[in-house]
């Protein structure tokens, strides 16, 4: 059987050998970054599904009496309401525990003024007439807040999509930065092999035979290079993972991954591959349209 | 022609070479041989004037058309220009490749040619391995494997014995009868003397003398 030959003497170069470890590197950091905003993505949406069928009424701390009457003409009030499925009165064991996470456990004071608070669920059909229902609670319980969560999403959502924003500005320098390094040492190996290069030049190949086989040279390094990272950021999100489930924060997002997510992390060695093979290609013609 | 912004190397150069035929071109060291080959299997681009190659003005060509017009064209480089991490048979079967061919579609024929320049026991050997007339003889295999309409060597025995070379001679004498236009620049005359074919002569960087027949020169 024939052994198979490469035209041109590609693969001992030193640049050859550089580039894996350089887009190895690349894709770890693409993958670091590409991570931190898909689990953000994530979070936000799980925030925001938690949410949207919510509302909290928030009653003033009680002032002479205990304030359960008031309490429980809201609770009335929201339960005769439209599009409310369900209203239940926190007790105050429950608003104390949500407390804890901040003050410690054991820190809240028996006799510190805390307001009622009225978990309210919508029944995701009816719209809520939120004025009228404003209205009717402070007849019910003067001082009443409404706190449809709104605004602390809004800027939560808000701080999250500029996260994101920088962590594909990240992803495109890194892009950027790779494309620069496959054109350098693309043009190193050019320079290197310059005379084999002219001599098939010479003898009749066509500028994408010699095209062909820098651009499937990078096409392999890009790839090698490109898992080589993945499975960098692969231990390392992991760790990350098993590091992050053991703290105790009850306020912050689980942060995990949807199947797209891991879909797209996955094909971030094939999309260096590309990006090198399609740069590659590009110096190369560029190179040979210089030549008579 | 001029290299980037140096002295013109060749100036009022005017030929027409008839298909079929065989020309030494001659002259001393530094005349405009080389230059004027390099033009011819166009590796360089004159300043100004007009090639015409198989009925095409060269000019008036794609960058996309040059390479079928190369493949037309057999070039014995003065310097052999091997590839040195390919074999003999690799080496030769190069413009085959180029072309399209898979290796095994030709390999009878490039090992025939090999057999034929002497080479039959030197078909898997590296270029580092071989002498300096073998490898000029790979050199003329690449350049005849195509059986190019125009054959352009440039110094083919300048590294080989008296005996060696006129054997070479005869090789190209042989392409010559079954078609391919041959150019042999040299400047060994007394090897030129003992054949019988039109000697075109350059000197500072002209055509100074004609001998032989068959020549338009103006």
């Amino acid at each position: 059987m024939a052994k198979s030959y490469s035209t041109l003497p590609l693969k001992g170069d030193p640049a050859s050998r550089f580039l894996p470890w350089i887009v190895a590197l690349k894709v770890y950091l693409a993958a670091l970054a590409l991570a931190g905003a898909l689990a953000l993505n994530g979070a936000v949406a799980e925030w925001q599904g938690a949410r949207a069928g919510t509302i909290t009424v928030q009653v003033p701390p009680p002032g002479a009496d205990d304030g359960t009457d008031q309490v429980d003409a809201a609770v009335a009030v929201l339960r005769a309401t439209p599009g409310v499925a369900t209203a239940r009165a926190l007790d105050r064991a429950e608003i104390v525990a949500l407390l804890e996470p901040w003050l410690g456990a054991g820190n809240v004071d028996v006799d510190l003024p805390l307001p009622w608070l009225i978990d309210v669920k919508l029944d995701g059909e009816t719209p809520l007439d939120t004025a009228a229902l404003d209205a009717r609670l402070q007849a019910a319980a003067p001082g009443a807040e409404i706190d449809d969560h709104g605004e602390w999403l809004a800027r939560v959502a808000s701080a999250a999509r500029a996260i994101q924003f920088a962590a594909l500005a990240v992803v495109l320098a890194i892009v950027a930065a790779t494309v620069g390094t496959v054109v350098f040492t693309t043009r190193t190996s050019l320079a290197l092999h310059h005379d084999t290069v002219e001599l098939l030049h010479l003898i009749g190949a066509q500028d994408d035979f010699i095209a062909r086989a820098f651009a499937r040279l990078a096409l392999g390094l890009g790839l090698k290079g490109g898992l080589i990272g993945l499975a960098l950021a692969a231990l390392t999100l992991t760790a990350v993972g098993t590091f992050s489930s053991g703290l105790e924060a009850p306020l912050l997002p689980r942060l995990s991954l949807t199947p797209t997510a891991y879909l797209a992390l996955a094909l971030l060695p094939v999309a260096s591959a590309l990006v090198a093979m399609a740069t590659a290609r590009v110096t190369v013609l560029r190179a040979l349209a210089a030549m008579p | 022609m001029r290299y980037g912004t140096g002295p013109e190397v060749l100036h009022d150069i005017n030929f027409t070479l008839e298909a079929g035929s065989f020309h030494f071109l001659v002259g001393p060291s530094g005349a405009g041989k080389s230059s004027l080959l390099r033009i011819m299997y166009l590796a360089h681009r004159p300043s100004r004037g007009l090639i015409s190659l198989f009925d095409r003005d060269i000019a008036m060509l794609s960058r996309a058309e040059l390479p079928a017009i190369r493949r037309k064209i057999g070039v014995v480089f003065q310097d052999f220009r091997l590839l040195d991490h390919l074999t003999a048979f690799e080496n030769v079967v190069l413009p085959l490749r180029i072309a399209g061919a898979r290796d095994e579609q030709v390999r009878d024929h490039v090992r025939e040619l090999l057999h034929w320049v002497g080479l039959g026991d030197h078909v898997d050997a590296l270029p580092a391995t071989l002498s300096g007339g073998q490898k000029q003889r790979v050199a003329i295999a690449r350049a005849v494997i195509t059986r190019p309409r125009l054959l352009l060597a440039d110094e083919p025995t300048g590294n080989v014995d008296a005996e060696v070379g006129v054997r070479l001679l005869y090789l190209f004498e042989e392409l010559n009868k079954i078609g391919t236009t041959v150019v042999i620049a040299t400047h060994n005359e007394t090897l030129v003397a003992g054949f019988d074919h039109p000697v075109v002569r350059l000197e500072h960087g002209t055509l100074g003398l004609v001998a032989g027949q068959r020549r338009r020169a103006g």
